[in-house]
């Protein structure tokens, strides 16, 4: 699940025709019709789920206070500060085991221990050491963050093709030419997966940081409803957390069409 | 620098680039496995030579130790002066089997590898004279094998090299893009004049573009064989044919007691 895969699944043709592109919105919007219909009829009490109307009521309710916006933000905030920080070491350590030996026999076993320790283990410890700070979930997104970047950046960098860096020797390249030329590009593909993953463990991470220690943010805001019963924020607060984990997929799957549209497996227009 | 007499073609102007390749008393071992032993060859500059051999006989091993791939245990091999300036480090491309193109830069840039932006009128120009002028723009993974393998001869021909190493760079073509690719290769060496080696496991192709083909057995030369017929040789002839059924009987005389597999 770390680890690069063969990108050669990822060629499949999408069908273009109107009912090709509706398809994948039936199930959605059939759940959400019989989740409404549930609610009115009374089958589905307000206790435990709100209706979809409600749940917009309250989503218009609360993005017109501006205390949506707010929390957003300030989600928004730490998991990309967390994950830019975490991810940011991920990458520059990954980078220097793959490359120079002697580093990864200095740090690799000590950061494949260390990367058994699931992040949200440290909680209470992290509560103890930097109380419930914006730090506490700085620390445990970054935590989280940097082992898929770390593994996928060596992986990626040592298995760059033999042949290419062969060749590129042959033709004089050698140091930062070489790096910037074949071994970047060439352990990118791998990177960026280590980025995708990263970028799915961040929200889960920080949701859990935020509804166990936080004055604000989605998680806050959650958990704050429930103390008032108000399910149809809740939802709202899911819902969000869910919107925000398909932008950040999306950012990283337009990275990859970009990086690597050399690469036939994410051809999108040539 | 001496010029062969060797040869059928103006040497005058053949021997404007090429370098001499002086292989003395080599011995290399891989794995373990000796591969090539007190291996000597003496490669004249402008030289085209072909080395054949069954597979694991050591042919590209050889290459490879002559552009620093692989490094010999003993002996020395010593490249000829550069006739136009003296001071100059020969330069020395390689053609592999697979085009080895970065598959994340456009063609033109993989022809640029390594060389100043300024050159590009250059790039474009050795572009052209493979064939591939138009496909500046594209993706090597949008290339045919023939074409990856012109592009690859062209970035090693922008930088109008001393020595040209071919480590059976036509193997994986269909016989069709081969015999163009052989004739685009022999036109460039006669009009530029740098030395070629040639690894090839097929003797045709040897007698076809080389001066001279050698055979590699058991880490020897085994055959040394001056090719003496008028370029551009045509395969239907009499002489051609038989050549290549004396090689090809020489090369299949002696069986190797153990099978390598590589």
């Amino acid at each position: 699940m770390y680890t690069h895969q063969s990108s050669s699944m990822k060629t499949k043709h999408r069908p273009r025709t109107v009912v090709g592109q509706a398809l994948p919105w039936v199930l959605p919007i059939s759940l959400l019709i019989a989740w409404q219909w549930a609610s009115s009829a009374g089958i589905l009490p307000s206790r435990f789920l709100p209706a979809p109307r409600a749940v917009l009521r309250s989503f218009l309710e609360l993005s017109a206070s501006g205390e949506l916006w707010s929390h957003v933000r300030v989600s928004a905030l730490r998991a990309l500060s967390g994950f830019v920080v975490g991810g940011g070491f991920g990458l520059l350590l990954g980078l220097l085991t793959g490359s120079l030996r002697w580093a990864e026999t200095l740090l690799d076993t000590t950061i494949q221990m260390v990367r058994n320790i699931p992040p949200l283990a440290l909680i209470p410890l992290v509560i103890l050491w930097f109380g419930i700070d914006e730090s506490a979930k700085l620390f445990l997104v970054a935590l989280g963050v940097f082992f898929p970047v770390y593994i996928n950046t060596f992986h990626g960098i040592r298995s760059v093709d033999r042949g290419l860096l062969e060749m590129g020797r042959t033709y004089g390249l050698s140091g930062w030419p070489l790096y910037r030329e074949i071994i970047l590009p060439g352990a990118l593909p791998s990177i960026l997966v280590g980025v995708r993953f990263s970028l799915g463990l961040m929200w889960v991470i920080l949701i859990v940081a935020e509804t166990i220690s936080a004055r604000s943010g989605i998680g806050y805001m959650t958990m704050n409803a429930r103390e008032f019963m108000q399910t149809d924020v809740m939802v709202v607060g899911i819902l969000l957390y869910a919107i925000l984990g398909k932008l950040a997929d999306l950012l990283a799957k337009g990275l990859e069409r970009y990086w690597l549209r050399w690469n036939p497996a994410y051809h999108t227009a040539r | 620098m001496t010029c062969s007499s060797r040869g059928i073609v103006a040497e005058e102007q053949r021997c404007s680039r090429g370098v001499s390749v002086g292989i003395k008393g080599i011995s290399i071992a891989l794995g373990g496995r000796t591969v090539l032993e007190n291996f000597d060859v003496e490669i004249l500059a402008g030289e085209f030579v072909a080395i054949v051999g069954r597979s694991g006989c050591g042919k590209s091993t050889l290459l490879r130790s002559v552009v620093g791939l692989e490094t010999a245990q003993a002996g020395a091999i010593a490249l000829g002066e550069v006739s136009s300036n003296t001071n100059a480090k020969p330069d020395i491309r390689v053609m592999f089997q697979d085009s080895r193109l970065l598959p994340w830069r456009r063609i033109l840039p993989n022809v640029m590898l390594g060389l100043e932006p300024t050159l590009i009128p250059q790039a474009r120009k050795v572009l052209a004279q493979v064939g591939l002028a138009e496909r500046a723009n594209d993706w090597p993974a949008n290339l045919s094998g023939g074409q990856r393998q012109r592009v690859a001869l062209a970035r090693a021909l922008v930088h109008d090299p001393n020595l040209l190493l071919l480590d059976e760079p036509l193997g994986s073509l269909d016989a069709l893009t081969r015999i163009e690719m052989q004739q685009l290769i022999e036109d460039v060496w006669r009009s530029r004049g740098f030395t070629a080696m040639l690894v090839t496991h097929d003797v045709a192709e040897a007698i076809s573009l080389a001066d001279r083909v050698i055979l590699i057995e058991g880490g020897r030369v085994a055959l040394d064989e001056v090719v003496n017929l008028p370029r551009p040789r045509t395969r239907g002839s009499a002489r051609f044919a038989a050549l290549e059924e004396r090689i090809l009987g020489r090369v299949l005389q002696r069986r190797p007691v153990v099978e390598d597999h590589w």
